[in-house]
Formats: structure tokens, C-alpha cells, sequence
């Protein structure tokens, strides 16, 4: 099996070969798996199915948390959109509002797809497939396309982490938003090193961030979280795509994030005893919720 | 994690919030499920820790029962589980506990099935949706439905762990993992054998037949 550690590796591949970075992350997958390619395309689109019914009924169903803390915030976005009120343009708009639908969906018990994790679920097909539907990309682009971002989230798992409890929300939103800024730039044509900037970019401009969810459910401010994962994964890619290259190669960012992670309390690690988890209003919810039991 | 599919990162497709919290609680019912075997008539369940300062806001109440129903993580009626088990006629209820000293994501299962047969379950959720059975009547065991395991109740003398890996041995059955769990010298002893392969019934039924042994049960691997 032909496999990558990190993303020079990944890239050094698909050059010895002349393939693309998503046929390398099919080939090890076959190799893996005992799986053809048929199948394993098969098996994404389907996931690529359940992540446009997810943005679907996120945005036209009602949607509200078990907790009842959160919902409805798609929509309200997707209103304003339509009723010509976006500042930053239709398209930012729309992904907003996708990456919210999806995220608010998760936290009220409906069908998504975890990439990488239920938590940061908003993001790669809230931009992914509503910049695909813009650009008008094939379904085997799009495909593609996750594949790529698949394989940039296994080098992150391997090299750091994508648990929050293990490396906060940078572990979590933060992959997701270099997954999607690596796929977002290589469906609209980025150039391999321009694929590994764009990831390297988002990463950087969320390491750090904590994981401090109220009452220690996946909606304050996991949801709103999502949608910087969203417009960061944008931005990323727009530079890379311009020629902006990251001064930190991509896979030296992944190795810091790793060790931020590490240095993080675990008080910021998805315990809820720090940060937001630790405000006043936070503690008044969570003694709300308390007494309901 | 080496062996890191590119589906483990873009999947599994689940009903949220929480993989920890709802996928692994879906898949401590399916494997509380597969051992009791038989339909339920009423469950008691004792949520410990994290399970017990959040269960209702990540619907963990609402996974376990769908769990148990023979739901998977990623069926879209876990939501409406209450309702389907009220149909089914089985009786629930969740209480809040301390489960001494155990994983965070714990949670303990009393099972009463129409039998009137009573199965308790201690189980944790350990992340990303894995889960593993911790205690099974009081007996220690680690069961985390990666494989057919055979779970055994038996007097604790010489050669009868023999004559099991006999009876193995002639249907081919590969032992991939084993552990003998026992209170104190000569009282009853518990063997977990965890097999490669597919262990079909009648081979059940010779083993069940092995004098000493008390009792014998199949746990099929959750999918």
C-alpha cells in the first residue's frame, strides 16, 4: 500500500505517479479495504447524499435542540439572504446559512455525516457543495474532492489529532476548516502546493481555539463555530488560489497544532469547566438543565 | 492509526449530536440487544457521569432505548425511540447514579425480558462511538462487539477450558482472543472467548453439553 504520513508525502506520491492527490487517497483506501473503486466512489457519494439532505432539512424543517438551546438560526440567515440583505455577497450568505443547517440539524438528533467529527459537521458541506453548485462541478469532482479532503484529515488525524477532547476546537473545527480549504481549492483547479497552502492557512488562523461547550453539549458555540470553520475554510482557499503561500508548510502547522493541543488544559478540552462553559449565563443554563432531571 | 480509512474521517453518517454521547449509546443498546436475546419487557437504566449531567441534552435517553430496539447509529427514528418501544410494549426508566469508579461515559442496563429472565449490563462509551461491556451479572468482562464471543458460566476445574478449545478446534474456529474470570479458586468462573469466525448453533449446543459448563451464550459482532 502506497501510504502517506504527512501531506508532503502524499503529494510526493501523486507526483511519482502523475495522479491526482484524490486518486492517491482512493488507491490507499483500496489497498486498505479490498474494495474497488466503483465501491468506494459509491460509498462517498453517498455520504456526499446525506450531506445535501442534511443542509436540505436544516433549512426548511423545524429544527430545535433536545436541550432546546439552539435552532432556527439557518433559516433566519437563509431570509435575510433572500430577501437581498447579505453584506459579503449571496454566495457567503448561502454557506453560512448551509454550514448552520447541518450544524443545527446534529444537534437536534438528525442524520449527518461526521467529517471529521459530528461536532464540526457544518463545515465541509456547507461550503463545499454550495461553492460546487456555483461553480457547476461534476459529481465526480465533488467527489473528488472529499476524497482530498479525507486524505488531508487523515494526515491531521494521524500527526495531531481531530478530537476535541484530546486537542480542543482546534482539533475539531480547525481540521475541518483545513479539510474543506484543501478541498474547496483543489475543486476549483488549485495547483497541489496551492491545495497544501490553503490547508496550511486555515489551520493557522484557528490554532488555539479552545473547546468549552455550555453544559457539555455540542451546541454553545460548537454551532457558531462551524461557520467561522466555513468563511476561514473560504478565505484559505481564495488566497491560495491567488498565489498566497503559507510561509509554514502545511504539515510543520499540523505538528504545531498537535502540540498546542498538548499544552492546552484539559479544562479546555471538552470538560466544560473553562471558558465559555464557565460563564455566568453557562452556568445558569446548565443548572436549568440539571433540574429537569 | 495506522489503518485510518478515509471514510473514518468523512463518516460515519449518524444521527447526532454526539459520538460519544448518541452513536455510543445506540451501539451499547444493539450489543445489550444481542445478549439478552430475547424480547424486553422492562429496563432500568443508571446514567453515570458525563451520561448523567447530559443525557437528555444529547439524547443520550432517546439513543439507548433505540439501541435496544435493534436501531443503528444512523436511523433517523432514534429520535422517536420513546414511542416505538411504548408500541413494542416494553417499559423504561432512567435514573441518575454513581457508579463508583468507572469511565465518565457510563452507564448500567437492568434488563428484565419476557421471560421474566434478569440481565444487568454495565457498558462505557470510550469515543468515537466505541463502546465496551464492562460487567455482565456482577461478572467482570470486556466486551466490545468486535467478534463473535462466546461467553461461558461454568465450575472452575481442570480441563474443561480444554475441552472447549477442542470442540474449537475441530470446527476451525480461531480463537482470537481469550479470558477466564473467576471470584475465588473452585467457585464459578466466567470465559470470554472472542473467534474469528462465525459460530453456527449446533456447535453452541456441543459445547453447552460439556459437563461443568452452566450456561453458554453467542454474542454475534454489532455491524
Amino acid at each position: 500500500m502506497e501510504d502517506f504520513k504527512t501531506i508532503a508525502e502524499l503529494i510526493a506520491i501523486a507526483e511519482k505517479n502523475s495522479s491526482s492527490l484524490a486518486q492517491v487517497v482512493i488507491n490507499r483506501e483500496k489497498a486498505l479495504t479490498d474494495k474497488s473503486e466503483k465501491e468506494i466512489r459509491n460509498k462517498m457519494a453517498e455520504s456526499l447524499k446525506v450531506m445535501r439532505q442534511s443542509i436540505k432539512k436544516g433549512l426548511t424543517e423545524d429544527i430545535s435542540s433536545m436541550s432546546g438551546l439552539t435552532g432556527g438560526d439557518a433559516q433566519k440567515v437563509e431570509k435575510a439572504r433572500k430577501a437581498g440583505k447579505s453584506i459579503a455577497g449571496d454566495l457567503f450568505s448561502k454557506i453560512i446559512a448551509n454550514t448552520l443547517a447541518v450544524s443545527e440539524l446534529n444537534a437536534a438528533m438528525g442524520k449527518i455525516v461526521a467529517c471529521p467529527t459530528a461536532g464540526s459537521c457544518g463545515i465541509l458541506p456547507g461550503s463545499l457543495t454550495t461553492i460546487a453548485a456555483e461553480h457547476d462541478c461534476s459529481e465526480k469532482q465533488i467527489i473528488d474532492a472529499l476524497f482530498v479532503a479525507s486524505g488531508f484529515g487523515i494526515v491531521i488525524a494521524k500527526q495531531a489529532s481531530v478530537s476535541g477532547a484530546a486537542g480542543g476546537c482546534q482539533a475539531e473545527c480547525g481540521s475541518a476548516s483545513s479539510m474543506t480549504a484543501a478541498a474547496i481549492t483543489y475543486l476549483l483547479g488549485g495547483t497541489k502546493a496551492q491545495v497544501a497552502s490553503a490547508a496550511a492557512i486555515a489551520l493557522k488562523n484557528l490554532l488555539g481555539l479552545v473547546c468549552d461547550p455550555v453544559a457539555g453539549l455540542v451546541e454553545v458555540p460548537c454551532i457558531k463555530r462551524n461557520t467561522i470553520g466555513s468563511s476561514n475554510a473560504l478565505t484559505a482557499a481564495e488566497m491560495a488560489l491567488a498565489g498566497v503561500e503559507s510561509v509554514i508548510p502545511v504539515d510543520e502547522v499540523i505538528v504545531a497544532m498537535k502540540k498546542i493541543g498538548d499544552a492546552l488544559p484539559s479544562s479546555l478540552k471538552e470538560t466544560s469547566q473553562a471558558g465559555l462553559a464557565a460563564t455566568p449565563t453557562a452556568n445558569k443554563i446548565k443548572e436549568d438543565l440539571l433540574k429537569n432531571l | 492509526m495506522n489503518n485510518l480509512s478515509a471514510f473514518d474521517i468523512i463518516g460515519p453518517v449518524m444521527i447526532g449530536p454526539s459520538s460519544s454521547h448518541t452513536a455510543g449509546a445506540v451501539r451499547i443498546g444493539n450489543l445489550a440487544k444481542e445478549i439478552v436475546d430475547n424480547q424486553l419487557k422492562e429496563v432500568k437504566i443508571y446514567f453515570h457521569g458525563s451520561f448523567k449531567e447530559t443525557y437528555q441534552g444529547h439524547g443520550t435517553d432517546k439513543a439507548i432505548i433505540g439501541g435496544l430496539l435493534g436501531l443503528k447509529t444512523d436511523d433517523s427514528k432514534i429520535k422517536e425511540s420513546f414511542k416505538l418501544a411504548k408500541a413494542e410494549g416494553f417499559s423504561f426508566e432512567f435514573f441518575p447514579a454513581d457508579l463508583d469508579d468507572v469511565h465518565p461515559n457510563t452507564m448500567k442496563l437492568e434488563i428484565i425480558d419476557q421471560d421474566e429472565i434478569e440481565t444487568t449490563i454495565v457498558a462505557s462509551s470510550i469515543g468515537g462511538g466505541n463502546i465496551i461491556v464492562s460487567e455482565l451479572n456482577g461478572t467482570e468482562v470486556k466486551l466490545k462487539g468486535e467478534y463473535y464471543t462466546l461467553i461461558t458460566f461454568h465450575s472452575d476445574k481442570p480441563g474443561l477450558i480444554a475441552k472447549i478449545s477442542e470442540i474449537l478446534q475441530i470446527y476451525n474456529l480461531n480463537i482470537a482472543e481469550m479470558e477466564v474470570l473467576r471470584k475465588e479458586k473452585g467457585s464459578q468462573a466466567t470465559a470470554i472467548i472472542n473467534l474469528d469466525q462465525k459460530v453456527e448453533k449446533h456447535i453452541l449446543k456441543l459445547l453447552s453439553d460439556i459437563p461443568g459448563i452452566n450456561n453458554i451464550k453467542l454474542v454475534k459482532p454489532l455491524v
